[in-house]
């Protein structure tokens, strides 16, 4: 057959469209659909690679369960409250704690302060502007495992620069091991996290900076206030609302860190963190319900904390 | 001297000094790091403090032991970019495959239930990735699929997803409304529209998104550490530098030597595209 016979579709008596059994979805309700179609697989997606991860952690944290006994545990095993008892009773847990928050707000209140700083100099065109842009980014794009090792390096005892420069020129009487003892590790390690998080800050604020409008600053420097008064009365106020963002955002990712400290001193000399712990609990101890309730732990202290701060910020913040 | 002049004038100096000290704790380590890496460890032992590699001492064949093969006696790290390259790419595409329809939709589209998906994106986002961490390594050793470079792209999808949704919508708000409308009055359908307008004007963000993304993969450390730890081929380089470091005395010049292979791409990529990160990064800084 070379010839189609032609579809009913297409037959004159059919040409009128047939009255509609249904009223036709409005544009609204179209919209509605289409987007609920969009959003399906990336909601489908996060649930399943962290909303369903994070509920079964939940779930671990109440079981009894150790990476050997792994096959046996089904979903729903016995619960207990036994992980959570160890967990909050092993000691070292509100060193632990403790630690985790110093770091925190170090890492935080410095990484905001640098970006501050930083964004303030490099506001207006200079030559050469675009390229010292760029360089401020690197401690924040580059990869954590190598600039952790540049650090470990450039502070150790026999080798490193810091070290032989300090006692070179500024007269140390003997190498300082930053990375291995008590009373520099956790500052080290705070000093390094504002090095590598300070672009993030930097980049926020710089862009807020670029949004004030410069009338502003033109009235107030014709009313005669000076560059140090056109900073607090002009452009802090304006910079407040990203700032107090920043901090919180930055909290709560300091909060969660694990590769940082981990790559930097293992946990050791006073700088274990939550997440140092976690890892412990469930590789050297293959405790994973340990490891669940500490992690739970981590996330419920978290909520808390952001949930203070919001409070105190939140007009701010939103 | 009025207050005015000597705050004018000091400022300029400290700004640019400021400048020079940024620069200075930016750069420097890196500096220091491609130095070190072209030193043999001898000379490094005997003056720590040399800022530039002397004239005859320069060496690669730190380079070259990290980069032969392991049957040949190097590190093997070709194979470890290889799989790093592998992973990132891989999350990369299936990041940004499922992150735009989803982006486009909270952005633009008002459905049943958006404001509490917008924040989900948020929330998770912002969620411990050590908590993700332990059911996933649970599910992936009952599964058999821990030392499987699939596996691996599919946790970092887990780090990729929220931030990637939550810097198209930024940017798929800007687009003007107008614009959308008037391709619906020409006749376009919902996907058209999507396809012929907003995709191509969102396509510098989405090339900034999809290297952000990459650089995550790329970097990304603790579950690379947690899955592949047992199969020393599928490790990434991340991985791969972090346990050279544990094993057997290996000089620092050649650790060195693996950071700058570790970092080079990521620093290429980063300065090829500076512009487009920098913006596709702060799209939603100005709301605040």
């Amino acid at each position: 057959m070379t010839t189609t016979a032609p579809g009913p579709g297409r037959s004159p008596t059919r040409e009128r469209p047939a009255p509609p059994r249904r009223r036709p979805l409005t544009l609204r309700r179209r919209e509605s659909r289409a987007g609920l179609a969009l959003v399906a697989p990336t909601l489908l997606v996060t649930i399943a690679v962290i909303g369903i991860p994070i509920v079964w952690t939940v779930v671990l944290a109440f079981q009894r369960v150790r990476l050997a006994t792994l096959r046996k545990t089904g979903l729903f095993g016995e619960f207990t409250m036994d992980n959570i008892d160890r967990v909050l009773h092993t000691p070292g847990f509100a060193e632990t704690l403790w630690v985790t928050l110093i770091y925190s707000i170090g890492g935080t209140v410095g990484s905001i302060l640098l970006g501050l700083v930083a964004a303030l100099v490099v506001r207006r065109p200079f030559r050469g502007r675009t390229l010292v842009r760029a360089s401020m980014l690197l401690p924040y794009v580059a990869p954590v495992v190598a600039v952790t090792f540049v650090w470990q390096v450039m502070l150790d005892p026999q080798l490193g620069i810091v070290n032989a420069w300090g006692q070179r020129l500024l007269g140390w009487d003997a190498p300082v091991p930053f990375l291995t003892q008590e009373s520099t590790a956790l500052a080290t390690v705070i000093v390094f996290e504002a090095w590598r998080y300070f672009p993030f800050a930097f980049l926020f604020l710089l862009a807020r900076l670029q949004a004030v409008p410069g009338e502003l600053e033109e009235a107030a420097r014709v009313d005669g206030a000076t560059p140090t008064q056109r900073f607090r009365h002009i452009l802090l106020p304006q910079l407040l609302p990203v700032i107090a963002l920043l901090g919180v955002l930055r909290f709560i990712m300091t909060f969660n860190k694990f590769d940082d400290v981990y790559l930097l001193t293992g946990g050791a000399a006073g700088t274990e963190v939550v997440s140092v712990r976690v890892y412990e609990f469930l590789t050297a101890r293959t405790d994973i319900g340990a490891a669940a309730a500490q992690a739970v732990v981590l996330a419920v202290v978290l909520i808390v904390f952001v949930l203070i701060y919001l409070r105190f910020f939140g007009r701010r913040v939103s | 001297m009025d207050r005015d002049v000597v705050e004018t004038v000091s400022l300029r100096w400290l700004r640019r000094l400021v400048i020079a000290v940024f620069l200075v704790i930016t750069v420097f380590p890196f500096y220091y790091m491609l130095v070190l890496s072209v030193r043999p460890i001898e000379r490094l032992l005997l003056d720590p403090g040399a800022l530039v590699v002397g004239f005859g001492e320069l060496t690669v064949a730190t380079y070259a032991e990290v980069l032969k093969a392991t049957d040949d006696g190097g590190q093997g790290f070709l194979t470890f970019i290889r799989n790093s390259g592998l992973v990132a790419v891989a999350a990369t595409v299936l990041t940004l495959l499922v992150a735009i329809p989803g982006a486009y939709a909270v952005a633009r589209l008002r459905f049943f239930g958006r404001r509490q998906v917008d924040f989900l994106f948020l929330a998770v986002y912002l969620f411990p990735s050590i908590v993700i961490a332990i059911p996933l390594f649970v599910v992936f050793t009952r599964a058999g699929l821990r030392g499987s470079l699939f596996g691996l792209v599919l946790v970092y999808i887990s780090q990729t997803l929220p931030v990637s949704v939550y810097m198209l919508k930024n940017y798929f708000e800007t687009i003007p409304v107008s614009l959308e409308e008037s391709a619906a009055i020409d006749g376009a359908g919902r996907l058209g529209i999507i396809r012929r307008v907003s995709l191509p004007l969102a396509m510098p963000s989405i090339m900034a998104v999809a290297l952000y993304d990459f650089m995550i993969a790329w970097n990304e450390f603790l579950f690379a550490l947690l899955f592949l730890v047992d199969k020393p081929n599928r490790w990434t380089v991340s991985l791969g530098l972090s346990l050279l470091a544990d094993g057997v005395e290996v000089p620092k010049t050649v650790l060195m030597a693996g950071s700058v292979v570790l970092t080079l791409p990521i620093v290429i990529l980063f300065f090829a595209s500076e512009r487009l990160l920098t913006e596709g990064l702060t799209s939603g800084a100005e709301k605040g």
